[in-house]
């Protein structure tokens, strides 16, 4: 099971990365839990200057851009295999 | 200090260089073809009269939409394979250290080359004063990074000239590095919201990317598409407009109300200005075809920098990390800046 977090206060690029997220999530069929980080406090934990942050297994993967789909699919690979 | 390796990507594998070169050689094939295309159409193949109105505002058309667009396609490109070698974190440990004054100054100019969404201001902020970097410093930064954006500079690059679009980047330059030394000055910590200075980061994990020139080249593309996608619409309907007052409006029309006597064209362009944000790429067009008609450029130029650099949704978002007394003197700073610099643009030039 992973868990993966999106970080970002609800703008329109933290929205795309959450679709984009579910969407692979979704064709790989895994089992994970997607969650949105909103508040400040909670984001700047993991030491991050802009958004849209993507962290999967606490591991920060991406920060300040839309990660391409097959990037995510590489990242979660990466994570399934190391869980 | 975690490290991503790419390489292992599938879509690395492709070789870049040759399609990068191919694309290079058709956009300059393309930008020189524009203008004799635009005119063999309004006056060839439709048979508009070249002193008609309409034909004039047609061909005024037909070249500056396909010009802009390309000229905002091939250096946003430009621009974003320089900025795969900047990032925010970098940026901070540029910036750690410096003292006012010459951190002011470098803050200014990384604000230009450092990627930046208003989106992202709070994190930001909150990363740069966290980790020490004096408050009049952070808002050099945050000043410089929205008013000399890429869109705004290649418009009035493409439209107005080399000289106008290096005079607005440095007075974009001058105005944040002063300002930020102002806000300095006047000791308002204590008008940052109490939170911020509790923030803890996270000890450790930075995310600290290796590219590839491909992986370069492929995010500069993914911002083109992304940038262009969003502005292309504006282009299009800013650039209408400035045709339609090229061919319709008389020549000097402008002059009583937009010209250098009227005083009052400064304060009252900024004012107009601070609330038009989203349309930036919209309103240079419009702002070009007003100068040819006796608008006069510092006027124009402390427009544009209203509209770009102090943009509401970037002063609501700034909003949940400073207090309001904060809030009103960065507007006001900055304000201020702006319409000295018509002014003196109005008598210099």
């Amino acid at each position: 099971m992973l868990t993966i977090k999106v970080l970002g206060s609800g703008c329109a690029n933290c929205k795309r990365v959450e679709q984009i997220v579910h969407k692979v999530v979704q064709e790989m069929t895994l089992e994970a839990e997607v969650i949105k980080v909103t508040e400040y406090p909670e984001i700047m934990k993991y030491n991050i200057m802009s958004t849209p942050g993507l962290v999967i297994n606490e591991k920060i993967v991406s920060t300040g851009r839309i990660p391409t789909p097959v990037e995510v699919t590489t990242w979660l690979a990466d994570a399934m295999e190391k869980a | 200090m975690t490290t991503l390796d790419h390489s292992s990507l599938p879509h690395t594998k492709k070789h870049l260089f040759p399609i990068l070169a191919i694309a290079v050689f058709a956009w300059l094939t393309v930008y020189n073809v524009i203008q004799p295309l635009a005119d063999w159409i309004s006056y060839t193949l439709l048979g508009l009269a070249r002193d008609s109105r309409f034909g004039e505002s047609l061909a005024f058309f037909l070249y500056d939409v396909p010009k802009i667009l390309l000229l905002l396609s091939g250096m946003v490109f430009a621009i974003s394979i320089i900025r795969t070698f900047f990032s925010p974190e970098r940026t901070r440990a540029m910036l750690g250290g410096k003292r006012e004054g010459i951190g002011n100054v470098f803050a200014a100019l990384l604000g230009i080359v450092t990627p930046f969404c208003s989106c992202s201001a709070v994190p930001l902020f909150i990363g740069f004063v966290e980790s020490g970097i004096p408050l009049g410093v952070t808002f050099s930064f945050l000043i410089a990074a929205p008013t000399i954006n890429e869109v705004a500079v290649i418009m009035l690059f493409g439209l107005f000239g080399w000289k106008v679009a290096a005079l607005y980047v440095t007075s974009g330059l001058v105005i944040a590095i002063l300002a930020g030394i102002v806000i300095g000055r006047l000791k308002m910590e204590r008008y940052v919201e109490d939170f911020v200075w509790q923030i803890k980061s996270g000890a450790g994990q930075v995310l600290d990317e290796k590219l590839t020139w491909n992986d370069r080249i492929e995010r500069a593309w993914e911002s083109v598409k992304e940038i262009v996608g969003k502005v292309w619409l504006y282009v299009v309907i800013g650039i209408a407009v400035g045709a339609g007052i090229h061919g319709y409006v008389p020549e000097s029309a402008l002059v009583g109300i937009m010209g250098k006597q009227a005083w009052w064209s400064v304060p009252a362009a900024v004012l107009l200005g601070i609330p038009l944000y989203s349309n930036a790429a919209g309103i240079i067009p419009i702002v070009s075809a007003l100068m040819e008609k006796g608008a006069s450029l510092g006027t124009v130029l402390a427009f544009m920098m209203a509209v770009v650099g102090l943009s509401l949704p970037e002063t609501i978002i700034l909003r949940r990390v400073l207090k309001p007394q904060l809030i009103a003197v960065f507007i006001g700073v900055i304000a201020v800046a702006i319409i000295f610099t018509g002014y003196l643009f109005n008598i210099i030039l």
